[in-house]
């Protein structure tokens, strides 16, 4: 029995697959052609990141005063972009890693795809604090090396730095992790291959995986181990992120709680943004039987927890900063102030979209609607940007001198730049979906006998998953050797 | 060249695998080799094979990254450049580790699964331009290939291994 489930679990995979079956579902995307709508989503995401790219090459060129920065607000859409990506980037390794030591069987239809995701999000994130610096040429200055300016080194004591070595560690770790899981895929998809072309990239691609069991055992234990790293690594990456603000003294930066609240609102819109590409990518590339219903429902719990840690943070920031007494607090991006003040769209855009939309979630009808978890998920993105932007924009924009008060307004070269990330990311995650095998095949096959719909339904039958041994006939025997 | 033949079964389903192996161990036959398409769980203890210690190399590796970023903060920040940043000299490492927390966590786990994943990919003999060896291209889509060497007892071996289930047996020179 050692494929038993519990009857009640739903079924992870639907229909009557076999093993084979699914390798030729996995592998039809990247065989098949692309069609129009691949081509149409292509080009205005290929649009959009050569505009983006046209606005970074325009930031360089000429200097940082062409965003709408001023002398209160030294960082706004590209700090708050640059902690919207990582954000983001944060559910892949958390599906990976956590859901593996958790022993959560869903995981494996949605984590080759969220960690891609998570790869690509944080390129974009990369890209921010890179261009801010106005000379990118020198951003290798962030690295400890030897050098001939007196030997001066980087600052160990600045959470800036903690940044460097935490993102450059995570996205590092992310992409081995992806890959070693990603061999025994592109190894199927090899020995598929009859473009001659085709099986030398994917030979390439799959580094010679052959497939031993001794490589099996290996790849189980790193897997594991890289898990458990991995899981600490997901949570150290946003904590640090926060400590940019939180090691400050701005009130409404100064605040103990931003750690967690980071990483739960890094989750939050990790999963949303998974929930949104998974929702597009299960129709076009056909996987409806392996991202189905149930694995939307997981990942909207998911939501609804981290949502609701979330919303806890909020109202505690909220309370405390009214019961200091403090008039300071009241300028914060949590506050009465905030509210009522110049930036109330931007405050009640945060509660409406990160807040009261989620809690439709609780209905299970909802969680369990492709289109409603869909709406949702973007708007949970979308709320999750102005909880950057208001902790930012908010804070900066009224500081302890009422005559240095100022907003903050993009101009166009913000905007394009952000656009140009969001079409880079979706340039990158198209391209993968038609290249990749998007969901981790060798994994699914794995579970086909305890998770799937066929065998789950055999087993009530009181049909044993193992099949009956059919004795190979002689025309099953070859002698293949040389005869000497 | 007697002794370079050898068998290939095959089969197609994880669980009549896994008895083959259990079934041919007892039977005191060596099996060189499994190639699956997936992971088949106790197949590495039915085939004899001894656990394997990378996870312990991590253990090593990550020991190694900490101590490195120990060192690099200390020579870093108190020997070689001090700096008295905001009222806060930088004359003890003790009394600044706190702030090299982070970085000391980072440069742990990067060794550690860089490391290691590294070792994996040089003692599994994986690279890029590196050929596959697996002999039959069904081995990565649903067949399970079990290699036993043969000395001059093919009819026994396959004999045997057609009562265990095998979907097709090929008797082939190794080369």
């Amino acid at each position: 029995m050692s494929h038993y489930e519990a009857p009640i679990r739903e079924p992870l995979v639907l229909g009557d697959k076999s093993y084979h079956d699914i390798t030729e579902d996995i592998a039809k995307p990247i065989e098949g052609t692309a069609n129009k709508n691949w081509y149409i989503a292509f080009y205005i995401s290929l649009a959009a990141m050569l505009w983006g790219f046209g606005c970074i090459f325009y930031t360089i060129g000429t200097g940082i005063g062409v965003w709408g920065l001023n002398k209160n607000i030294g960082w706004a859409w590209d700090i708050t972009n640059f902690v919207w990506w990582v954000g983001i980037g944060h559910a892949g390794t958390l599906i990976s890693a956590v859901l593996l030591l958790f022993r959560q069987k869903w995981r494996m239809a949605i984590n080759r795809s969220a960690e891609a995701m998570t790869i690509f999000a944080v390129f974009q994130a990369g890209l921010f604090p890179i261009i801010h610096m106005g000379r990118p040429w020198n951003a290798y200055w962030v690295l400890p090396l030897p050098n001939q300016f007196g030997s001066l080194w980087v600052n160990f004591n600045s959470p800036l730095l903690w940044d460097v070595f935490a993102i450059s560690t995570y996205l590092s770790v992310s992409l081995v992790f992806w890959w070693t899981g990603l061999l025994p895929d592109f190894a199927m998809i090899r020995d598929r291959a009859v473009k001659p072309f085709q099986k030398k990239i994917y030979a390439l691609l799959s580094f010679g995986w052959s497939g031993r069991a001794k490589d099996w055992q290996r790849f189980e234990e790193v897997s594991l181990v890289l898990a458990g790293l991995a899981t600490p690594l997901v949570l150290s990456v946003h904590t640090i992120v926060s400590m940019d603000f939180a090691t400050s003294i701005n009130p409404g930066w100064h605040s103990t709680i931003f750690p967690p609240y980071f990483v739960a609102g890094a989750i939050f819109s990790g999963f949303a943004m998974v929930q949104t590409l998974l929702g597009i990518m299960r129709k076009v590339t056909n996987l409806e039987d392996y991202i189905t219903r149930i694995h939307v429902e997981y990942m909207n719990i998911v939501i609804i927890v981290t949502g609701g840690i979330v919303a806890v943070a909020y109202a505690t920031e909220f309370f405390i900063a009214w019961y200091t007494g403090s008039p300071y607090e009241n300028y914060t991006y949590l506050s009465v102030g905030a509210a009522t003040g110049p930036y109330a769209w931007a405050f009640w855009s945060l509660i409406i979209f990160n807040i009261i939309t989620p809690q439709l979630l609780w209905i299970k009808k909802f969680r369990r609607s492709f289109i409603i978890t869909f709406i949702i998920s973007i708007a949970i993105n979308i709320g999750m940007w102005f909880e950057r932007f208001d902790i930012i924009a908010i804070v900066l924009s009224k500081g302890h001198l009422p005559s240095t008060w100022w907003r903050f307004e993009p101009t166009f070269v913000d905007v394009g730049i952000f656009i140009g990330t969001i079409g880079f990311f979706f340039v990158l995650f198209l391209l993968y979906a038609r290249t990749f095998p998007v969901i981790a095949q060798a994994e699914v096959k794995t579970i086909l006998k305890s998770s799937g719909e066929f065998y789950k339904k055999r087993r009530e039958q009181g049909i044993p998953t193992k099949p009956a041994i059919v004795i190979a006939n002689d025309a099953g025997l070859n002698d293949k050797s040389n005869k000497e | 060249m007697e002794s370079s033949k050898v068998i290939h079964a095959f089969y197609n389903d994880d669980e009549i695998v896994l008895d083959a192996v259990k079934t041919v161990k007892a039977k005191g036959h060596h099996i060189e080799e499994v190639f699956c398409p997936f992971p088949v769980h106790g197949l590495d203890k039915a085939m004899g094979l001894a656990p394997t210690r990378l996870a312990i190399t991590a253990f090593i590796y990550g020991i190694t990254g900490l101590s490195f970023a120990i060192w690099m903060t200390n020579y870093m920040m108190i020997q070689n450049w001090p700096m008295d940043i905001g009222g806060k000299p930088s004359f003890s490492w003790a009394e600044n580790m706190p702030a090299f927390v982070p970085i000391m966590f980072e440069l742990t786990v990067f060794f550690a699964a860089h490391l290691m994943v590294i070792t994996f990919y040089m003692r599994s003999r994986l690279w890029p331009f590196k050929d596959a060896e697996n002999p039959d291209p069904r081995t990565t889509d649903d067949h399970f290939l079990m290699e036993i060497p043969v000395h001059n007892n093919e009819a026994e071996i396959t004999a045997l291994l057609a009562t265990t289930g095998a979907v097709e047996i090929n008797i082939v020179d190794k080369h």
